[in-house]
């Protein structure tokens, strides 16, 4: 079984806990404004990688991973676009012993069977979801990502039914996702999940404007500046983040 | 008026509290540390802050820093007396202040004259700060007083110069003190130098009783020397009013026993390292009595440790400005091991490791003592984590794999200069600079012709002569080259050693040894990633030449990509390992000086610079002048599958092959280590464990951004203490040459997130 793999980092530090082994897939149907991996969106490209060549790279790392509490993130892109890869690899991460993670959006979620199926399996492999949650109003959602929020907060239930941990994250972008209003908004759903272990709250940054250029794409959010501390602190406390 | 004490009496009192017999009746502080150490598993609350003494003092010497920095790097230089142990009077720096005194000469900051290494470089030294050497120490040291450098030159046979003149073999210490040598500084805050004297007296009558053959002279005659070293110490000790005839009673005696033995052999040797050993577990015994019968406070151990410190951070040689190249930073490579684990299985951590490493706060940062902390996975949690916290804070700590080195060095061993084990008073090294693989690549190629000089510096091998470089026909042919240049290379080492042992023999700092030593011939390897990824391109890749008009390879195009070293690919980190255990095997093969053992390192210290302005453009793309990467590093930039995957590849690289040791430098940002300041600590100590799990020997840490470096290069003034880790020792970084700077600002940081 192959996956598209846009790119792999061995010393992720941010994506879960202790130091992950980060797989970047390839492939994403959000189209976010500040996406600061543009260069993952298009499906069907980057590197083809079989899940046994990926696992012997990754088993290299054990020593690391054992050390931190870390494991396997994998990240993108959108991962569950790849669902089928996803579980071949979790289910042999799990034969090492290896934590597993998925940094997901939720964009591509359906209740249609197959996937449902799928996913039902997914997550017996899956020991921890980080799941952004970009926006609480419907319409902003739509103006920001290119789509829809309400599947992606069907799939926010959804875990909290089958009690899957999750890691709720909020990227702070001043203008676009720091109104208060909202920030309340999505504290309060975030209140109806009985399954989130954690809240982060990331600070928007240009560090991935230049893969925008690159691609001759127009940067829309040209300007915005990185948020203020006194906003992010803000930010956290509406959100019950630590 | 009290009685004299007795021999006995004094080492009853001296030794009062002390368990254990065997260190009584035979020299052996491995087996008193065994018996005495107090073993510490907490944290570092117990620490204290700098006295007022150590501040006045160390403002002191930030001041004096301040007007060697505005003289041009060198405050001030003798060029009339020669240094030996007893030739300056006591030179202090606040006598009322300093808890442990002594200088190299009568005054802080004044370099000693140094010429038995070479009057040439002594002279050169002098003339680069606008000093001249005296009419009557040159006169001396050129018509009466050979020295090590002309002894050298004598023996040197065409071949060797010309290989040195290409920068093939580079870096020997055939100039300058070897250096790389450790004295038990110890031994003599333990038993006072009179027994030392004694058992050096009975080893020289069970010398040479039977036959008297060359070595066995030379033998006799080193240890009369020593044992004229040793009564130097006691009088130059005599001059700062201290006896150390006799033990030390207590841990003030202790710091400035051990400290004036450590002063005599820097009075003696300017060697490019003058490393210090494994002493803070040791003195934590002398502290830990005091403190139990009320004799100490904390805070006076920690004042201690701050003076003694202090006086290690003043080291310094007068150097030319080719050395200040090879070495850049002024660096003197006190290094001092800390931590680790005893065979037993207890870690050799005491209250003593934390207040060395306090000393960077207490003083702030700095490249010396060249703090080491022998890293197990062994070692207790807090300590682990202080030991990070520190590094975050100062980029100032190096980290070498207790649990790789103990099971072939003991658990009483140092490190000399940057990776180089060695057993304590049993084990020296002859330090053998390193061979450019590199370069040797580019001579299998060219037929032993250099690309720079353009003539034939290797023998007359026959070149490849193909447009496209065949992976096998130049591996073979560097096979070849390699056979040729480990045997010059170990010939050119046993001359250099064999004069100076005849001309400039560390004297106090042998005499500081068993009287039967373990000798390692230390040679290096130089540009191990450029060969490696050199080699993956012919075979991955295709390689084109280009030619001068001569025929000469000078330039090569890559068409395609190709694994490079850095990044966990096996198929290119297998070559690196190959031409490591080839090299190593090929140096085994010939007879090497004083029957020292062959040992390799792969080390460039601050010298892959210079190596790659000696080298051409190499079939890896790198364009000719370029620095290598330093040490085992992957060249920058190469390694772009982050850094658990660069740290994978280093290693792989087989310790077994390369006991002079494996050295790695590690550059990342602190936003990568994690989001706040715990996680980095927890992430640190566990990259620390994983790679020590995977083998992997040494590992400099710098935590810091780019930005910092590129302010520091504008505004030196605002940094006087910023330190870095290079390849194996720390500096301060506006201390660097721009070039230096330059190449450590372009290496790799590790940012991904």
């Amino acid at each position: 079984m192959n996956g598209f793999i846009h790119s792999i980092e061995s010393c992720g530090t941010v994506d879960g806990p202790g130091i992950r082994y980060v797989i970047f897939t390839q492939g994403c149907l959000l189209r976010c404004q500040y996406c600061h991996n543009a260069d993952t969106w298009d499906i069907g490209k980057g590197k083809q990688m079989s899940v046994e060549e990926i696992i012997a790279d990754a088993e290299t790392y054990l020593p690391f991973m054992q050390a931190s509490g870390g494991g396997i993130t994998v990240s993108g892109g959108e991962p569950l676009l790849q669902i089928d890869f996803l579980i071949e690899l979790f289910r042999r991460c799990k034969q090492l012993g290896i934590h597993t993670t998925i940094d997901s959006s939720g964009g591509c979620y359906s209740t249609e069977a197959s996937f449902q199926q799928k996913l039902n399996e997914l997550l017996q492999y899956t020991d921890l979801i980080l799941l952004d949650l970009k926006h609480i109003d419907e319409k902003k959602h739509r103006k920001l990502t290119g789509k829809t929020n309400e599947h992606i907060l069907a799939f926010a239930r959804l875990l909290s039914e089958r009690n899957v941990p999750v890691w709720i994250r909020h990227v702070l972008v001043p203008t676009v996702t720091d109104d208060e209003e909202d920030l309340r908004r999505l504290a309060a759903f975030i209140r109806t999940l009985d399954n989130v272990e954690k809240i982060e709250v990331l600070p928007y940054h240009q560090l991935g404007v230049y893969k925008w250029k690159a691609l001759g794409l127009t940067y829309p959010l040209e300007g915005i500046p990185t948020p203020s501390e006194q906003l992010v602190e803000k930010a956290k406390q509406i959100l019950g983040a630590k | 008026m009290m009685a004299l004490l007795t021999v006995n009496e004094a080492l009853t009192d001296a030794w009062r509290t002390f368990k254990g017999d065997k260190w009584k009746k035979e020299i052996d502080v491995r087996d008193f540390i065994l018996n005495n150490v107090t073993v510490y598993t907490g944290d570092e609350s117990f620490l204290q802050g700098p006295t007022e003494a150590t501040k006045t003092l160390w403002e002191q010497v930030m001041e004096l820093s301040k007007l060697e920095r505005e003289k041009g790097g060198v405050l001030d230089m003798d060029t009339e007396i020669v240094s030996t142990i007893t030739s300056h009077g006591p030179g202090y720096l606040n006598r009322e202040l300093e808890k442990v005194v002594g200088f190299q000469t009568d005054q802080p900051f004044k370099r000693a004259l140094m010429p038995f290494g070479g009057i040439r470089m002594a002279e050169q030294a002098c003339e680069a700060y606008g000093y001249e050497v005296s009419d009557d120490v040159k006169k001396i040291f050129t018509q009466y007083r050979k020295t090590h450098n002309q002894g050298v030159f004598d023996v040197y046979t065409d071949e060797m110069k010309a290989a040195r003149k290409a920068g093939i073999i580079t870096g020997l210490p055939d100039a300058y003190g070897r250096g790389r040598i450790i004295g038990d500084y110890r031994r003599v805050a333990l038993y006072g130098v009179d027994r030392l004297i004694e058992e050096k007296k009975k080893d020289l009558r069970n010398t040479g009783a039977r036959t008297m053959s060359e070595d066995i002279i030379r033998l006799r005659e080193e240890l009369a020397e020593q044992i004229r070293a040793l009564q130097e110490l006691k009088e130059m000790a005599a001059s700062y009013g201290y006896d150390i005839s006799k033990p030390a009673r207590n841990a003030h005696e202790a710091f400035q026993w051990l400290y004036f033995a450590y002063l005599a052999a820097i009075k003696e040797q300017n060697g490019a390292a003058m490393s210090l050993g494994r002493v803070s577990t040791f003195l934590d015994i002398y502290i830990e009595r005091d403190l139990q019968e009320g004799t100490l406070t904390e805070k006076e151990a920690q004042e201690l440790v701050d003076h003694f410190v202090m006086k290690l951070r003043l080291v310094k040689f007068a150097r030319t400005p080719e050395y200040n190249e090879l070495f850049s930073g002024d660096p003197t490579w006190v290094t001092e091991s800390i931590g680790g684990v005893a065979i037993d299985g207890r870690p050799l951590v005491t209250k003593n490791s934390f207040r060395f490493l306090h000393t960077l706060d207490n003083l702030g940062p700095a490249p010396e003592p060249n703090l080491t902390v022998l890293w197990s996975t062994q070692l207790p949690e807090a300590f682990k984590k202080y030991c990070a916290k520190m590094s975050i804070q100062t980029s100032s700590i190096q980290y070498e794999n207790d649990d790789l080195m103990r099971p072939e060095f003991g658990d009483d061993y140092g490190i000399a200069c940057c990776v180089s084990a060695m057993r304590i008073g049993k084990q020296m090294q002859f330090f053998g600079a390193r061979a450019n693989l590199a370069k040797a690549l580019l001579y299998a190629i060219n037929g032993g012709v250099d690309e720079k000089l353009k003539v034939q510096i290797g023998p007359e091998f026959a070149p490849v002569t193909s447009e496209y470089l065949d992976y096998d026909e130049v591996m073979r042919k560097f096979d070849n080259v390699m056979e040729w240049l480990a045997e010059l290379y170990i010939n050119t080492l046993n001359v250099i050693h064999y004069m100076h042992d005849k001309y400039c023999y560390e004297r106090i700092e042998m005499a500081l040894h068993d009287t039967h030593v373990m000798r390692t011939m230390a040679t290096g390897i130089a540009g191990l990633s450029v060969v490696a990824d050199s080699l993956s391109a012919m075979k991955y890749a295709k390689v084109k030449t280009i030619r001068d008009e001569n025929g000469l390879a000078v330039d090569f195009e890559i068409e395609g990509d190709f694994p490079k070293y850095g990044n966990n690919d096996d198929r290119v980190d297998s070559i690196a390992v190959d031409i490591v255990e080839r090299f190593m095997t090929k140096l085994r093969k010939h007879k090497t000086y004083r029957d020292s053992k062959h040992t390799t390192s792969i080390l460039t210290i601050t010298s892959n610079v210079v190596y790659g302005k000696k080298t051409g453009n190499t079939p890896d793309g790198r364009r000719a002048g370029e620095p290598f990467a330093p040490g085992a590093n992957p060249l920058h930039g190469r390694d772009t599958k982050g850094a658990l995957a660069s740290l994978s590849s280093v290693a792989k690289l087989p310790y077994e092959y390369a006991l002079d040791g494996i050295s790695n430098t590690f550059s990342i940002v602190p936003k990568a280590l994690g989001k706040d300041d715990a996680t980095r600590v927890q992430n640190l100590v566990a990259i620390l464990d994983g790679y020590a799990k995977k083998r992997g020997h040494h590992l400099n840490v710098n935590v810091f951004n780019r930005e910092t470096l590129l302010d520091a290069m504008e505004h030196p003034e605002k940094y006087p203490q910023l330190t870095i880790r290079v390849s194996g020792y720390a500096v301060n970084f506006i201390k660097l040459t721009r070039e230096q700077q330059i190449d450590v600002i372009n290496r790799t940081f590790h940012e991904t997130m």
